[in-house]
């Protein structure tokens, strides 16, 4: 491999750490609230609310079946209104972020699930608000848990910063695209894919990790 | 002495995928300042749904639930929260927040209540001081075992210093051992706090133990309500018998036989009454079932006699116990 290809995927290694970092940090401070929400309401929770279950619910199924090549594409004119740009690393985190807070939401959802029906009722017991419930009873109950999908959400982002490439992002997924594919340089789409391999791998363990030490069980 | 519950023509229905289920029929109940009541049942009887009235976790469809002559039902949800500090709850799975130590767990209600930090952490070392747990204030609950686990919870339900306990299954999850440690627990958390416990069983074995005043519920509907020596003396209803009769006695010689139950209380227990009988009498009777334990502090026993096949014999033999003092029931079987 020429030097040349070496920095750009030294530079590519960079541009998808930052990709992924964040676009999983928006996609959590606006999918983990949603996630709440979308828990809370749901038929025979604290805060049941159908209207706005059915509502919340349906965006997110709808975003979530979207492939997420053609929700790239799709978002292009939005990508643009926010970054003022439509390609590069920056303009990839919109459609990224958008893609995966779905995810994020419904994995949320599905670990505060997981909490004992009996703690919440013993808070309720004890005279907790919904609110507070959430906050003190059913977060820190479902925190290992959520950690997990956290990192499994992670590894998701990463990998689809990769598909960014086809439509002008940065990152290793545009190096493996355009070196790799298109100018048929196996050695550079096996060395870009090897390395997106390793940091899922990555992400997975550390996520497993804080997981374990933070599981009181 | 006033009523800290009073339950009026109380009933529940569920609806569940179209059929309708009523789990409690007609409720009506009072539980006094400062008693240990327990309320007992088979499974599916409706008394954890019962319980769940009190503290208005379950909302009823008819009748009224007053704690302190307040209607639970006309408060606004903000009331209701605070009326639920002075009910606190134990459960059978015990309900702990895992993922937080020990005194986190019991500084809870304190939070909720808005008591200030300082506040909070000496008042719930002093509760954990009364359930014998303060070396374990850092621990998490995974860490504990079960008997230790209802201490915490115990522990956590006395922070809020309500006026009354309720206990859902609270040993029903134990061992015997362990069940007597919390039973002796409760009992004495009532005698020095003059708190009024209300206890939900399906075992007789709790309520004879700490219970004043025992409720028997079978189906939804109140069947008996009294003081737990009278119930255990001379249950009225048949689930009451179910309950207070020996479970398993031997098989009679003869399945037509008669058989009897007879009680006796501390006074009686101390008699050789069984060979008194063939003394003084010369008849024999087959004893089916036996035990004796202590309820409320006085010694009790019951036995199932099989009677021989003679009434005049039958009738000497009875005779004999009523003139001893002894309480005798036929028993009918199923």
């Amino acid at each position: 491999m020429s030097e040349y290809i070496v920095d750009a995927i030294k530079m590519g290694i960079l541009e998808t750490i930052e990709m992924t970092f964040f676009s999983a940090l928006i996609s959590y401070i606006l999918g983990l609230p949603l996630g709440v929400v979308l828990y809370a309401t749901s038929k025979g929770r604290l805060l049941e609310n159908k209207p706005v279950n059915l509502v919340l619910g349906t965006i997110v199924n709808i975003l979530r079946s979207l492939p997420f090549l053609i929700l790239l594409v799709l978002l292009i004119p939005f990508t643009r209104l926010v970054t003022g740009s439509s390609i590069g690393t920056v303009a990839s985190i919109v459609p990224l972020t958008v893609g995966t807070i779905p995810i994020v939401a419904r994995m949320v959802e599905s670990s505060l699930c997981e909490v004992s029906p009996g703690i919440i009722e013993a808070a309720t017991a004890m005279g907790a608000s919904p609110l507070y419930t959430i906050l003190h009873f059913i977060l820190p109950e479902a925190t290992p848990s959520l950690l997990l999908g956290g990192a499994i959400n992670v590894a998701t982002v990463l990998g689809y910063s990769a598909m960014a490439g086809v439509i002008g992002g940065g990152g290793l997924g545009a190096i493996a695209l355009q070196y790799g594919y298109y100018r048929y340089q196996k050695e550079v789409l096996w060395t870009t894919v090897t390395l997106l391999v390793i940091m899922v791998m990555l992400i997975q363990e550390a996520g497993e990790l804080i997981a374990k030490k933070k599981r009181k069980i | 002495m006033s009523n800290v519950f009073e339950l009026e023509h109380v009933s529940k229905t569920y609806v569940n995928e179209g059929k309708e289920f009523e789990a409690l029929k007609d409720v009506n109940l009072s539980v006094k300042e400062g008693e240990i009541f327990g309320i007992i049942g088979m499974s599916g009887a409706g008394k954890s749904t019962l319980v769940r009235t009190l503290n208005r976790l379950e909302k009823v469809n008819e009748g009224s639930v007053k704690f302190y002559d307040r209607d639970l039902a006309d408060l606004k949800p903000s009331e209701l929260r605070n009326v639920r500090h002075s009910i606190s709850m134990i459960f059978q799975s015990f309900n702990l927040v895992n993922q937080r130590s020990v005194i986190d767990n019991v500084m809870q209600p304190l939070r909720i209540a808005k008591v200030p930090r300082k506040e909070r952490n000496k008042i719930a070392l002093e509760m954990l001081k009364v359930v014998g747990l303060e070396e374990k204030k850092n621990a998490f609950p995974a860490r504990l075992s079960g008997g230790q686990r209802q201490r915490v919870a115990i522990a956590r339900a006395l922070a809020s210093d309500p006026k009354v306990l309720l206990c859902d299954e609270a040993t029903s999850a134990l061992d015997p051992k362990i069940t007597a440690e919390i039973l002796d627990l409760l009992k004495e958390i009532n005698k020095d706090r003059k708190l009024t416990i209300v206890i939900i069983t399906h075992e007789m074995a709790v309520v004879e133990k700490i219970c004043d005043r025992v409720a028997i519920i079978d189906d939804g509907r109140l069947e008996e309500v009294g003081e737990v020596k009278e119930v255990f003396r001379n249950p009225k209803s048949k689930a009451a018998r179910k309950l207070v009769f020996p479970s398993n006695p031997y098989d009679p010689s003869k399945p037509e036989s008669r058989l009897i139950r007879i009680v006796f209380d501390g006074l009686a227990a101390s008699e050789p009454f069984i060979a008194s009988l063939v003394e003084k009498t010369g008849k024999k009777v087959n004893i089916l079932s036996a035990n004796t334990k202590s309820v409320g502090g006085i010694g009790y026993g019951q036995m199932v006699l099989e009677l021989p096949e003679s009434g005049e014999d039958q009738k000497i033999i009875i005779d004999f116990f009523k003139e001893g003092g002894l309480s005798v029931s036929e028993v009918t079987r199923e």
